[in-house]
């Protein structure tokens, strides 16, 4: 009999516990390493995560990597058409489009990024409480009806008009605009896990709310709230480059995907390539964000589907 | 049923009352001071002193926001500080316009996305229905300003055959109908495609049912099969999203209108917003919201009314 197995017979109780709590971890690892296999077998999801992975050290790396500086004028190659010379061609005012493109990645992805990042932390706060208080229930989803109240962007172009352009404003705009979303779904999930037998059982042995709501109701929220978060990071770039196109958003000269388009929009007759390329490239990263939510919503929880 | 009914129609006022507070507060959320911010940097202080006076922006919050409800309430939504006209003046020239263009995009979406649906469907599985899966799924990710200016080259440049903005006159007219076409195409597109979509996979369902089978096996043509069989069941869903669809095809317009300098409501917005006339963006953005608002209850108690298989908790 080796030392754990006698200790366990014996009944000693503080390695007892230590040993169901490597237990534990051992189930969890097993199941982290299922989780990860089976997202690896889901080809789409790897191939968005792969673009995504791209897309972000391009960003990074952008006035390291760019041919040339974003900033760079050369009237005199304006509207060049894709050569060697300028992968993408150039614009109005003869900046290489590539370079910008690189660089303005920055801006989109960081606005996807950090708008679901405020909407994921204040939505969700906002569910759990409405999920669990039944008290404040009523005042939290009256207030999430009134913000649902404006469609689509506007919201988010209402903010924006009040708070100005700008890279802040607009990731706080979206991230407003996107609350409703992360509250219902939180709440919904909370209003389920409350009524479960383990939540009960806390109450019962006397758990406090907070200690209730950290240890069984937020761990069991985290995987579809993530896989929701990764399907709204796609919308927040979208939203963010239409804010921006309608001259709401980034202003130019920053290369933002959607004020890049939004200035192409006055040459689309002569020079299509100008408009052509930043909108592929708002289009490859919401498709790779789409199927790695996807993927996600596959691996983490394949009960939720659309 | 009528309990739902009633609910709905008691938070009616609740929300209309939460979106005019945060119409309200559009102005108050301008960083400094937002007559300043009006006027300009430069203006001299006289000028933002009489946009203060001419706004009220000098009254404590409920006081101006006890104003500004009233007023509201009596149709006055201010006057606007780039045009000098009423608000409700230049939203009433420019609200027929977006009901022209959202009703157009309503109409033209089922009569593309059904057939092409009912075609997928006819076809599963083979490149025809993949292929129009896949521009079903460009439809629905693709920025709607990359989809505006893309029909805008191909059919008003390349093959100019349609003008590529402005508006043409009332929709009986031959120019009125060739200036909608490209708007109401574009923002019909992503309902089309999600609807498509909608009506392939609920004809599928039907296709499988027990009935289906015999109608086959009974020797009746295929073309029936799917008209009398499957599209007549399948259509019930489908529909059910259409009427969600207006609701959002309103929010749809601000970017196409833009786009195609089409003289709605939503261009109007972002004419507003840029041009800083608060009252003018107030005004616009609170009539988009009610209009959502009335829509979305519509569609909802029309449903209720209409389909006793939906139940309300």
């Amino acid at each position: 009999m080796d030392d754990t197995a006698r200790q366990r017979a014996s009944g000693s109780a503080p390695s007892a516990l230590a040993q169901r709590r490597d237990d534990l971890s051992e189930i969890e690892r097993a199941g982290r390493h299922r989780l990860l296999r089976r997202f690896l077998h889901n080809r789409p999801g790897v191939a968005g995560l792969a673009v995504i992975a791209i897309l972000v050290l391009l960003a990074i790396l952008s006035t390291r990597i760019a041919p040339y500086d974003w900033q760079a004028q050369d009237i005199a190659h304006r509207f060049a058409s894709p050569s060697l010379s300028h992968l993408l061609g150039t614009d109005e005012l003869g900046r290489d489009i590539f370079s910008r493109i690189l660089y303005g990645g920055r801006y989109s992805l960081t606005i996807g990024f950090a708008a679901v990042g405020v909407s994921f932390v204040v939505g969700t706060l906002l569910g759990t409480v409405a999920g669990y208080y039944r008290r404040v229930d009523g005042v939290v989803m009256r207030l999430i009806d009134i913000m649902m109240a404006f469609p689509g962007i506007l919201l988010a172009i209402a903010i924006v008009a009040a708070l100005g352009p700008g890279l802040i404003n607009v990731i706080v705009a979206i991230g407003i605009n996107e609350i409703p979303g992360f509250t219902r779904i939180t709440r919904s999930l909370v209003l389920s896990l409350r009524e479960r037998e383990f939540v009960t059982a806390a109450t019962l042995i006397g758990g406090s709310d907070a200690y209730i709501v950290r240890r069984h109701v937020l761990v069991n929220l985290v995987s579809p709230i993530i896989v929701f978060a990764s399907l709204r990071i796609s919308t927040a770039v979208l939203v963010g480059a239409t804010l921006s196109f309608l001259g709401l958003g980034i202003q130019p000269p920053v290369p933002e995907w959607g004020a890049m388009v939004s200035t192409a929009r006055a040459y689309i007759s002569i020079a299509p390539h100008t408009f052509l390329f930043p909108t592929l490239a708002i289009f490859v990263t919401v498709v790779a964000f789409n199927l790695l939510g996807d993927a996600l919503r596959d691996t983490l929880d394949p009960t939720i589907r659309d | 049923m009528t309990q739902y009914i009633v609910r709905r129609l008691l938070l009616l006022p609740i929300i209309l009352l939460g979106v005019s507070v945060l119409v309200f507060m559009v102005i108050h959320l301008v960083p400094g001071n937002p007559a300043q911010v009006i006027a300009g940097p430069d203006a001299p202080p006289e000028t933002v002193k009489a946009i203060e006076l001419q706004l009220g922006l000098d009254d404590p919050l409920p006081v101006q926001y006890w104003r500004y409800l009233t007023r509201v309430l009596h149709g006055d939504l201010g006057r606007s500080l780039t045009s000098k006209r009423p608000v409700i003046a230049d939203i009433m020239d420019a609200l027929p316009k977006t009901i022209e263009l959202t009703l157009a995009a309503a109409v033209i979406t089922p009569i593309i996305a059904i057939p092409l649906g009912v075609a997928a469907a006819a076809r599963r599985g083979k490149p025809s229905d993949s292929g129009l899966m896949l521009v079903s799924m460009l439809g629905i990710t693709a920025p709607v300003f990359a989809i505006a200016l893309g029909l805008m080259w191909v059919f008003g440049y390349k093959l100019r055959v349609f003008p590529i903005s402005g508006y043409g006159g009332p929709l009986w007219t031959l120019s009125g109908l060739r200036s909608i076409t490209l708007p109401a195409l574009t923002l019909a597109i992503g309902s089309v495609a999600a609807m498509a979509r909608l009506t392939r996979s609920a004809m599928l369902d039907v296709l499988s049912q027990d009935y289906v089978r015999t109608a086959r096996a009974k020797g009746l043509r295929e073309w029936r099969v799917l008209m009398g069989h499957g599209l007549k069941n399948a259509l019930l869903p489908v529909i059910t999203v259409l009427g969600l669809q207006v609701a959002y095809l309103l929010s749809g317009a601000v970017v196409t209108e833009t786009v195609f300098a089409w003289p709605g409501v939503g261009r109007l917005a972002v004419y507003a917003i840029q041009a800083r006339d608060f009252p003018l963006v107030q005004g616009t953005v609170l009539v988009i919201a009610l209009l959502f608002v009335v829509v979305n209850l519509a569609v909802d108690l029309v449903y209720a009314v209409i389909d006793p298989r939906i139940h309300y908790g």
